[in-house]
């Protein structure tokens, strides 16, 4: 039998490409080992497979200031997987067998 | 007599989860002096079974403050952004004028319904009997508002230099095609609150998503139409935190009660095909109305259904969910979905509000590359006819009206799951009238809720049953033309808004004012 393990599902996040998301996104690679970014026209794509995390404090190093977690939402265009959203970190999932 | 006053530590600031607890849980009460079920009186005839509110989880706990704090923000960027694109002229640097029949295609029928699901999710938010579903709700309805009005106010420009723009709701109620998603949205409206917001928030905002918006956005940001971009991404947005309302309220629903399953799944089956039927005038929009693609309806479809969505129903199998009915069929599909939608558009090009065109030498180029078993076989060689017949001078028109399905309501003109070759068609007898669908998917809906679909307005039926004319037209006037009373009573301005795009006003204008051809190289 092959032990090849099939790839987890990924969930993604997605936010419109400007100076606030730089950061973002540097943020949620260095968190997130096996984060796959892809680009297209004024948006930015971040992918990881099964779970993926977003921490305050990452954020909040990189730009230099204090960040609240909510002000994502001024940027972020999609989603997907299920959410679990605290003070510090915001995590995306799939839970699968 | 001073004292000295010890200076009281401040209170520590409420964490996001007590905070928002504060607010949705703290707001709700017993009733007293009336019956909560009087109070509540249509959360339970759908047999959804509730047994503990509190068990709802909020994923995104926006409280009123942060969310007029940052929708406020958003707001700003966006009007900034769309004042920018008009003192600019920005409409001039779409790739050519073809590509402003897509928004053409969005303001008559997606942003009506926008407008449409503010609606509703007042509605649902009124009826739910746990606060923080409420609470969701409300904040969606305004949500869906402004997506009303920042479309609106985004695509109003457009309307001082091109056609089809000007009465986008009066079309909305009236134009055969504009009843597809008109239909999808009032048979979500008229059914209970639970059914609306698995159909709307889940199977919709969730599931389908994606194949509304990413198209019609990327498709914008690739034929340079930063103010559609604008919007677009912001309303996107808003639609994170519907998407995770929508995900949360099925999984709520699943835990529950085991009971709910199969009604659940019954919802989604319906609510999977009605909203994949809709989809359809996107396809066409993505593979031949952009003049720049951005990817294939097949690649979409594989990407934000196959894949995405895939991965979205093993995380429900859990709970005793499978893929929705017909998945495998949307699957076949995918290659002859936007051709067959187009060729029916180009036929029916004078009855619509935006232009058609035979595509591009290049552009069928691509099209065999994305559709490598389909398209050369038995598409092209259509698209050849019409393009002599057009250089003849005779270009085709179809005199007659097509047949709609009662359910979807789009024309009859899908083909069987294996045979392309073939008109799908399937009927029903139903209290000794026959009614005729265009699928498995949509008969299968309406046999489980016929007599709702019976009452279904079909635009053509309507048209040879002599209801669609204006208030004092005469049929029996000499010289009489229906088609053209039609339009009129359709609100379009004939001549102008519908037809051949080659020669259209708004090819004529785009070379005059920007002196950059019709049909961009």
């Amino acid at each position: 039998m092959s032990a090849v393990s099939k790839e987890k599902d990924r969930v993604f996040v997605a936010f419109q490409t400007n100076d606030d998301t730089r950061s973002i996104v540097e943020a949620i690679e260095a968190d997130n080992a096996e984060a796959i970014v892809s680009r297209y026209p004024a948006m930015v794509k971040i992918e990881v497979p099964g779970r993926l995390v977003i921490r305050r404090e990452t954020i909040g190093d990189l730009i230099g200031r204090a960040y609240d977690l909510r002000e994502l939402h001024i940027n972020l265009i999609s989603i997907s997987g299920n959410i679990e959203e605290s003070d510090d970190e915001l995590v995306l999932h799939w839970n699968q067998h | 007599m001073n004292m000295p006053i010890t200076p009281q530590k401040p209170a520590k600031k409420l964490s996001l989860k007590d905070n928002y607890n504060l607010l949705t849980r703290g707001l709700g009460w017993e009733t007293s002096y009336q019956d909560m079920d009087k109070v509540f009186a249509q959360d339970k005839f759908e047999g959804i079974k509730i047994h503990d509110w509190d068990k709802w989880e909020d994923p995104f706990r926006l409280t009123m403050d942060a969310y007029w704090k940052y929708q406020g923000e958003k707001e700003k960027k966006l009007y900034a952004i769309v004042d920018a694109f008009q003192q600019n002229n920005g409409q001039f640097n779409v790739t050519d004028a073809r590509y402003i029949n897509t928004l053409k295609l969005f303001l008559t029928g997606v942003s009506p319904l926008e407008y449409q699901a503010h609606r509703g999710f007042a509605m649902v938010g009124r009826n739910f009997r746990g606060t923080s579903a409420r609470i969701a709700a409300q904040m969606q309805a305004i949500d869906e508002l402004r997506h009303a009005q920042t479309q609106a106010h985004t695509i109003s420009h457009y309307n001082k230099f091109f056609s089809g723009l000007h009465d986008p709701t009066h079309m909305f109620d009236r134009v055969w095609y504009l009843s597809v998603p008109k239909s999808y949205f009032e048979d979500a409206m008229s059914a209970g609150p639970f059914e609306f917001i698995t159909a709307i928030s889940f199977s919709f905002e969730y599931v389908l998503t994606n194949l509304l918006f990413m198209p019609f956005m990327s498709g914008a940001a690739y034929n340079g139409d930063m103010a559609t971009v604008t919007f677009g991404f912001s309303a996107q947005s808003d639609e994170s935190r519907h998407m995770t309302l929508g995900l949360e309220v099925v999984k709520f629903i699943l835990e529950q009660d085991p009971d709910n399953v199969p009604i659940v799944q019954k919802w989604l089956d319906k609510w999977f095909w009605r909203g994949y039927r809709l989809l359809t005038l996107v396809s066409m929009m993505m593979d031949y109305m952009l003049p720049k693609k951005v990817m294939s309806w097949a690649e979409a479809w594989e990407m934000y259904f196959e894949q995405n969505g895939g991965a979205l129903f093993n995380d429900l199998a859990r709970y005793g969910i499978r893929m929705p009915k017909y998945h495998e069929v949307a699957s076949k599909e995918k290659h002859r979905l936007s051709h067959e939608a187009w060729a029916t558009f180009y036929n029916f090009s004078h009855a619509a509000a935006f232009h058609t065109w035979v595509p591009e030498e290049s552009e069928m180029k691509w099209l065999a590359e994305k559709y490598p078993t389909t398209f050369d076989s038995l598409y092209r060689p259509r698209f050849e006819h019409w393009r002599e017949q057009q250089q003849k001078g005779e270009r085709f028109s179809n005199g007659t009206l097509p047949m709609l399905c009662q359910v979807c309501q789009v024309p009859m003109f899908f083909t069987e799951p294996d045979d392309p070759t073939k008109i799908c068609y399937r009927e029903t007898t139903y209290r000794d009238e026959k009614f005729h669908f265009c699928s498995d998917g949509c008969k299968d809906i309406f046999g489980n809720e016929p007599e709702k679909y019976v009452q279904a307005w079909l635009p053509v039926h309507q048209i040879y049953q002599g209801n669609c004319f204006r208030p004092g037209t005469d049929p029996t006037a000499p010289g009489f033309e229906p088609l053209a009373e039609v339009l009129q009573y359709y609100g379009f301005h004939v001549g102008e808004d519908g037809g051949e795009y080659l020669g259209s006003l708004d090819a004529r204008n785009w070379t005059q004012w920007t002196g950059k051809p019709a049909v961009a190289e």
